[in-house]
């Protein structure tokens, strides 16, 4: 219930400001404007196509990125040897900003579905692996070792043992890296201009269309709150067995 | 030996780097890119591109870090406020702080005071939400016992949130370089972003790897230094 004053003292606060002349109204239209914007948004066929290139940049690159990290992960993790030789390669890669090939997409892509994918899987791709890496780590050895006592075949201790412990890891890099993906989808499409959300806010900017920018932008809010709250829930169906979510259930 | 795991793979794939770029347009080998690295980096360049573009990062990662952290503890620590600020600030951090240049060009033009204000306003969520869950979580019968005593701000509320508000801070830096990055490449006529951007108008590919891999030590840099920062700050915590 309060969190509903919140909200509404934010959209109180957003019209009044405007109003009363605190701010100019071409540089912050009063709430009112930019919802009512946001929904006449709403019922033209063109917003809702730049919507379905966005989330279809996003989709398919935190796809490709999170099957390759998990494939990548797995085998460095379990390969005796291997997580020791990559340990510098991954902690030299990891950190470079995935805006810094924004130049290369560019000229490899130009302004298409391309030039998003390779930004959001270059950036998604970390936050999972990472935590692959971990959860692979923390697979109980004497568990190991009796599966291969029992001679169960590599396949089979991935398959039953490897991927359910580090599962709740693996779950965490996949809400991490949906965040950034998101991120890195609109961020292509405003810089390069990729089709979607990001470059109709960058159209309706040079256009001067101040509300629309507005608008656009709570709607990319909303997005990003359907992002995270979609993935948590995805994150406790996954691991309803698990005790850390048996817990807070029964809590 | 350690040395060897460290550098094989590194030394593998510039291997792997130099062969496949025999003639290729897009991926000039090894030695071309990192000529151009010493002659475009080492010059004034580093005055005037460089070290403006790490100045504005640097301003606007400490004022976000002063005001998440001053506001954080003010409304972690009532109860009330934090119910009814929560879903706004989550709105706000679901926003991509990308999306906050055009509309940050609108009240700031495109000097450097939009440029900080771009890298405030996408860093300042992490470290305030970060803040706020660390300030929420704080002992109980410590606080009590530190009312008592008459000790609380720095020693009880700052210290018991700092694993947390570090964590804000991790975030928030890797946010920052990436908006000190977009502010120039959308508006800019020195710095970073644009310098790189410019060299790849004109095809200038070799320099243009360089700028990446500029960035990229950039990033790990600094993400080397935080890591240093970091354990000295969570030393007592880490410890227990």
């Amino acid at each position: 219930m309060r969190s509903l004053y919140g909200v509404a003292g934010l959209l109180l606060l957003m019209e009044a400001v405007p109003r009363l002349g605190l701010v100019d109204e071409r540089f912050l239209p009063p709430a009112s404007e930019i919802l009512r914007t946001l929904g006449g948004q709403l019922v033209t066929a063109g917003l809702w196509a730049a919507l379905g290139e966005t989330l279809l940049g996003w989709a398919l690159g935190l796809g490709i990125a999170f099957c390759a990290a998990v494939a990548a992960g797995m085998v460095i993790g379990t390969v005796p040897g291997l997580r020791a030789a990559t340990n510098s390669t991954v902690e030299f890669l990891r950190p470079i900003p995935s805006v810094a090939l924004i130049p290369l997409a560019t000229l490899l892509f130009g302004a298409s579905l391309g030039s998003t994918l390779l930004l959001v899987v270059y950036a998604s791709f970390w936050q999972v692996l990472i935590q692959v890496l971990y959860g692979v780590a923390a697979v109980d050895p004497v568990a190991v070792d009796t599966a291969r006592s029992y001679g169960f075949s590599s396949w089979t201790r991935m398959r039953r043992l490897v991927w359910p412990s580090a599962l709740p890891y693996i779950m965490t890099g996949l809400r991490l890296a949906a965040a950034v993906a998101f991120i890195l989808a609109i961020t292509a499409e405003l810089v390069i201009g990729s089709p979607g959300l990001g470059l109709e806010i960058q159209i309706a900017q040079s256009s001067g269309a101040v509300a629309q920018v507005y608008a656009l932008i709570v709607l990319a809010g909303l997005i990003g709150i359907a992002v995270n709250v979609g993935v948590r829930t995805l994150e406790r169906r996954v691991l309803s067995w698990h005790q850390s979510v048996r817990r807070e259930v029964a809590a | 030996m350690r040395v060897v795991n460290a550098l094989a793979v590194p030394l593998l794939l510039v291997g792997v780097w130099w062969l496949v770029s025999g003639g290729s347009f897009y991926l000039p080998s090894p030695g071309r890119v990192a000529a151009a690295f010493a002659e475009t980096w080492f010059s004034e360049r580093v005055l005037t591109d460089v070290l403006p573009s790490l100045a504005r990062l640097a301003a606007g990662y400490t004022l976000a870090g002063v005001i998440g952290v001053g506001l954080g503890v003010a409304i972690g620590l009532s109860s009330g406020l934090r119910a009814a600020a929560e879903p706004v600030l989550e709105f706000f951090r679901a926003v991509p702080p990308p999306v906050l240049v055009p509309l940050i060009m609108l009240f700031a033009g495109i000097d450097n005071a939009m440029k900080v204000a771009v890298i405030v306003s996408g860093c300042v969520w992490p470290i305030l939400l970060n803040t706020v869950e660390g300030v929420r979580a704080i002992d109980e019968v410590l606080a009590d016992t530190c009312k008592l005593y008459g000790v609380r701000l720095r020693h009880l509320v700052l210290r018991s949130a700092s694993p947390q508000i570090m964590a804000g801070l991790r975030q928030a830096l890797s946010i920052g370089i990436i908006l000190m990055v977009i502010s120039e490449m959308f508006a800019s006529s020195s710095g970073l972003g644009f310098t790189i951007v410019l060299f790849q108008r004109g095809f200038q590919i070799a320099e243009m790897w360089s700028g990446i891999v500029l960035l990229g030590l950039i990033g790990w840099g600094l993400s080397l230094v935080f890591r240093m920062v970091e354990k000295r700050v969570l030393a007592w915590y880490h410890r227990a």
